[in-house]
């Protein structure tokens, strides 16, 4: 038998991948964090500044604002799109006529692109033309400022019972509920069809055993599919909050101007860091330290699912 | 049909209606005139309601101003719904009040030279044909090597690739446009295109499927004197066929409607893919509802078409995004 050679073929075979991914991917990581440390505009380095990025960006009031719209974004949208589409899979599941036609219906929304449909939601969202009003309208309500309106959603609401809320406690404006309303339809379609391919993952031995022991329907899906769909429940929690925290279009898109309005309501961090970096300022490296804190989040929120789910599993 | 079979279907009927509601409006906006859209006639219905004014047997589209004893002051409208005189004194008795069905179809035509559509369709689909298929070329070769070879670091490698698919774009974008800025790419096609030529899902996804391959039919063509890349294309790859277009399909999604990436990498006209093209007209004709909607309608309609012919599929690829290892 011949001696082996080293065998090159499979470094061969990844080369090209690697070389993108490398160049367009793991560079970049490391380069954020450079630029992040230097005075950096489109001309390229200038001096080095060290963390004064990031002490600058503790003290910015915009920061903090655009934080916490974000939050709020992934509060509301996480939890209902979560609860929705787990509802809408297992209705789905419990059908056999039609049950195709639904799910394709459902899933349009996530094919088409995000621009195209904040156009069509902004203009639903028009105060004179559009059809929010007209429906509330119809139904013989007052119509509602939707994008326009600054005001806290819980603020508007015991406005009605003539109680006062102060700003902190009025929650997102109504401007920013209303990019959660287009946000959670957006995503729907997919958390939809990722839980339902969950549930059709079950085994049917395991309903027959639980109908056998006489459980009803609503017991077994608190004693048997909640538990067995519980994997998929954290993929799609972890998926939902990741996406919701990196929203940027229908924000550029469906407010303003200036975007980010009213008031910087809608503001959130992704279309602050577009704004610091390509805006007027040019600054490059504050983008990229808030682009670096951004992913911090990020990576500790995943984290910390990670250790729920493996403290939740059976 | 029992009464739980009845609310199912009700719920899913009515949410049904939810989702696909924004698009019928954006259908039923995009046929209508402006003039009828700034008149408040927002609903799903595109019968009109026009004071139109006749006189010697000819027809014109006006709008009441004001009325003076029994003559009005009038804007006058041609077909097209243009103001041709701001104002006209007319004769009460010619006017008349009609409701009409019409479907204003010229939107579409208006909108799509209103700004160069034809131009950003072709970068559109120049750019996501090249990604995918640069995409298919590097997903196939490295998921062959990680599927069916054996070599140093291989665990490490494939690890940090699947590291490398959890930093969300954002982060990564700040420094890509430096970098880029630095190979003088910016502005450039190469700028939408090289970056995006390779996929670790796809890889992660390839790999997956090379797997299931039996051995043997490796072994069976190595001994009649195939190499390996002959085994790829000879075997893997027509075996592979369903999960390569699956692959391929949601490439091919992904990259039509990617906006934030080409909107910062690119600065001059003649490179706006469709998305970006979009937002800026959308910048420029807010006004105009009717023309965006009618863009809107036009720019998701290749995607709208190519899910209509491929649902199962695309739901698929969609679906298995969630698949774990």
């Amino acid at each position: 038998m011949k001696k082996r050679k080293f065998d090159y073929g499979p470094y061969l075979y990844l080369l090209p991948a690697f070389i993108i991914i490398f160049v367009f991917r793991l560079i970049p990581i490391v380069l954020s964090f450079i630029v992040s440390f230097f005075e950096w505009t489109v001309t390229g380095a200038g001096a080095f500044i060290g963390l004064e990025n990031y002490a600058i960006m503790i003290k910015d009031h915009e920061f903090w604002q655009s934080l916490l719209n974000t939050f709020y974004l992934v509060i509301f949208v996480v939890p209902v799109s979560l609860f929705l589409s787990l509802l809408f899979a297992v209705l789905l599941n419990s059908i056999k006529a039609l049950k195709s036609f639904f799910r394709s219906v459902y899933f349009v929304p996530t094919v088409t692109s995000l621009v195209a449909i904040s156009i069509v939601w902004k203009i639903i969202f028009n105060q004179q033309t559009g059809l929010a009003n007209f429906a509330l309208e119809k139904i013989g309500l007052e119509p509602l400022g939707w994008l326009a309106e600054s005001r806290g959603i819980f603020q508007l609401i015991f406005a009605n019972f003539g109680i006062d809320l102060p700003s902190w406690a009025g929650g997102p404006s109504l401007a920013l509920f209303s990019i959660i309303i287009m946000t959670i339809w957006k995503g729907l379609g997919y958390n939809t069809i990722i839980y339902l391919a969950g549930l059709q993952s079950i085994p049917i031995s395991y309903y027959e055993a639980a109908d056998i022991d006489g459980a009803g329907k609503i017991k077994q899906f608190f004693k048997l599919t909640w538990h067995l769909i519980s994997p998929t429940t954290f993929y799609v929690l972890m998926m939902t909050t990741i996406t919701t925290f990196q929203v940027f279009s229908q924000i550029y898109l469906m407010t303003g101007p200036p975007v980010g309005g009213p008031l910087g309501t809608t503001k959130v961090i992704v279309y602050f860091l577009f704004d610091k970096g390509f805006g007027e300022s040019n600054n490059l490296s504050y983008a990229s330290a808030i682009a670096l804190v951004l992913f911090v989040i990020i990576l500790s929120l995943t984290l910390l699912q990670k250790r729920l789910e493996k403290k939740v599993h059976y | 049909m029992n009464a739980g079979k009845i609310i199912t279907y009700f719920l899913l009927i009515l949410c049904g209606l939810v989702m696909v509601i924004p698009f019928f409006w954006m259908l039923t906006t995009s046929v209508k005139s402006q003039l009828e859209v700034n008149k408040g006639n927002v609903g799903f219905s595109p019968v009109e309601e026009y004071d139109v004014y006749r006189e010697d047997g000819k027809e014109y589209y006006i709008t009441v101003v004001k009325e003076v004893g029994d003559s009005s002051y009038v804007h006058l409208f041609n077909e097209e719904m243009k103001m041709i005189r701001s104002y006209a004194k007319v004769a009460n008795q010619n006017i008349h009040h009609e409701k009409k069905f019409k479907l204003h179809w010229e939107n579409f035509s208006n909108a799509f030279v209103k700004v160069p559509f034809g131009r950003y369709f072709l970068n559109t689909i120049f750019v996501s044909c090249s990604v995918v298929l640069g995409v298919m070329i590097t997903g196939s070769l490295a998921a062959y090597a990680f599927a069916t070879m054996k070599f140093k670091g291989q665990n490490f490698l494939f690890y940090l690739f699947i590291s490398m698919m959890m930093v969300p774009q954002p982060v990564y974008l700040i420094p890509s446009y430096v970098l880029l800025n630095h190979l003088g790419w910016v502005d450039t096609y190469y700028a939408l295109i090289i970056p995006w030529i390779a996929n670790i899902f796809t890889i992660f996804l390839l790999r997956q499927q090379f797997k299931t391959i039996p051995r043997d039919l490796f072994d069976a063509a190595e001994i009649d004197g195939c190499g390996r890349f002959r085994i790829l294309w000879k075997i893997v790859l027509p075996l592979s066929k369903s999960v390569i277009s699956t692959a391929a399909i949601f490439g091919f999604i992904g990259s039509w409607n990617s906006f934030m990436w080409p909107l910062i990498m690119t600065d001059s006209p003649k490179l706006r893919v469709l998305q970006v093209g979009l937002s800026y007209f959308s910048q420029e004709a807010s006004t105009q509802t009717s023309l965006l909607m009618a863009a809107s309608t036009f720019s998701i309609l290749p995607l709208v078409v190519l899910f209509l012919i491929a649902q199962k599929q695309i739901i698929a690829s969609f679906a298995s995004s969630g698949l774990k290892e």
